[in-house]
């Protein structure tokens, strides 16, 4: 699985080189946009001026899946669009993550009917979930910023199942919610 | 678009035999004509009443519908007369002969093409047969448009489940270790 396969083991410099490579390759993750349905509007915004994801280094988007490391599945999947995103997948070359963004990516959302896979998690391994419909861009760069802890965390540790175990990564809110600051004017008696 | 209420009456002066009635609602004209007079009543309103545009192929599954219907499948076809700025349903009804919950093909589920009238008539068709499984003789390519070839049903039928039944979950699950 990439690089780190080659190299050996219980060595002070593997670490050494180990955190380098991680560096590298969290400040330059190239997503690959499999972008569908209206969460794929709220992503071309999070790489515009505006929001601007190259502040995290991933900005370049790569519509060969060949170089790209990261999958942002935007929107919903059809049954007929999954073996597409399957075959989109296989063809990336490792290390790749997958960010499952939106609610219908993450559970099929308000489309539970016949045409719309229930979620990629149930045929993909999806390392992210970016909650909304459709997440805002702070919610998008987050999702990405939680990628970028994963690979700070050595990656892609497995638990020889195939499954990887859980980071238990949560993001905290970066904001105070709170009330608009305008007086009510209507509804009042 | 203007009503289209005086075209009926010229189809039965051209079709004297034809078994023909009308509705109207909010101004939309419909002619509900038999299957076997369909293509001769498209024809002539193409050729001699100016609608020599196809908005639409569609159809309309009745199964369940409140009030009382000729059959259980309406297959419509909608057309406009630039001209007199004039827009024009024509409806058929047809039923089925066998349970509707498979894909074997019904031989009373066959309606004549309209495609060499109208060329946009082909992927309209194709989607009607599709999703209610209404096939067109004489059809230059009939297949499946939406869904893939081996689907296993038609979908927009009232006694296919909106679920499906599980072709969304039929699929390979590629794991983080699978190596191609
Ligand atoms: S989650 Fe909402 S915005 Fe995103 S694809 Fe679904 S419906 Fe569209």
């Amino acid at each position: 699985m990439g690089l780190e396969a080659t190299m050996p083991v219980d060595n002070i410099l593997t670490t050494q080189v180990q955190a380098v490579i991680n560096w590298a390759r969290r400040s330059a993750v190239w997503p690959m946009p499999f972008a569908t349905a209206c969460c794929g509007i709220e992503l071309m915004a999070t790489a515009m001026s505006r929001y601007d994801l190259s502040r995290f280094g991933a900005e370049v988007f790569r519509f060969s899946p060949r170089q790209a490391d990261l999958m942002i599945v935007a929107g919903r999947i059809s049954t007929k669009m999954l073996p597409v995103m399957h075959r989109i997948y296989n063809q990336m070359c490792e290390p790749k993550w997958v960010i499952s963004m939106g609610a219908c990516a993450s559970t099929g959302g308000v489309f539970d009917t016949y045409a719309v896979v229930q979620g990629v998690d149930q045929f993909l391994p999806v390392d992210v979930y970016v909650p909304g419909c459709p997440p805002r861009p702070e919610m998008l760069i987050e999702g990405v910023m939680a990628i970028q802890r994963i690979i700070d965390e050595d990656n892609l540790p497995t638990d020889g199942n195939g499954k990887r175990i859980p980071l238990n990564l949560a993001l905290e809110p970066n904001y105070e919610p709170a009330a608009q600051p305008v007086d009510v004017s209507v509804g009042l008696s | 678009m203007t009503n289209a209420a005086e075209y009926p009456a010229r189809v039965r002066e051209a079709f004297p035999e034809a078994k023909l009635s009308v509705q109207s609602f909010r101004d939309r004209t419909v002619l509900v004509v038999e299957p076997a007079d369909l293509h001769d009543i498209l024809q002539h309103l193409k050729d001699h009443q100016g609608f020599e545009f196809l908005v639409d192929v569609t159809a309309v599954d009745y199964d369940g519908y409140p009030t009382p219907q000729p059959g259980r499948f309406g297959v419509l076809w909608i057309l406009r007369n630039f001209d007199a700025e004039a827009d024009l349903v024509v409806k058929t009804h047809v039923d089925p002969s066998m349970p509707t919950d498979g894909i074997e093909e019904d031989p009373a589920l066959v309606l004549k093409s309209s495609c060499d009238l109208w060329n946009a008539a082909e992927w309209r068709e194709r989607e009607v047969f599709d999703m209610f499984g209404i096939r067109f003789t004489d059809h230059p390519d009939m297949r499946r448009i939406l869904t893939w070839k081996d689907f296993p049903g038609h979908p927009l039928r009232k006694d296919y489940p909106l679920r499906g039944r599980g072709e969304r979950e039929q699929y390979k699950v590629v794991t983080r270790d699978e190596v191609l």
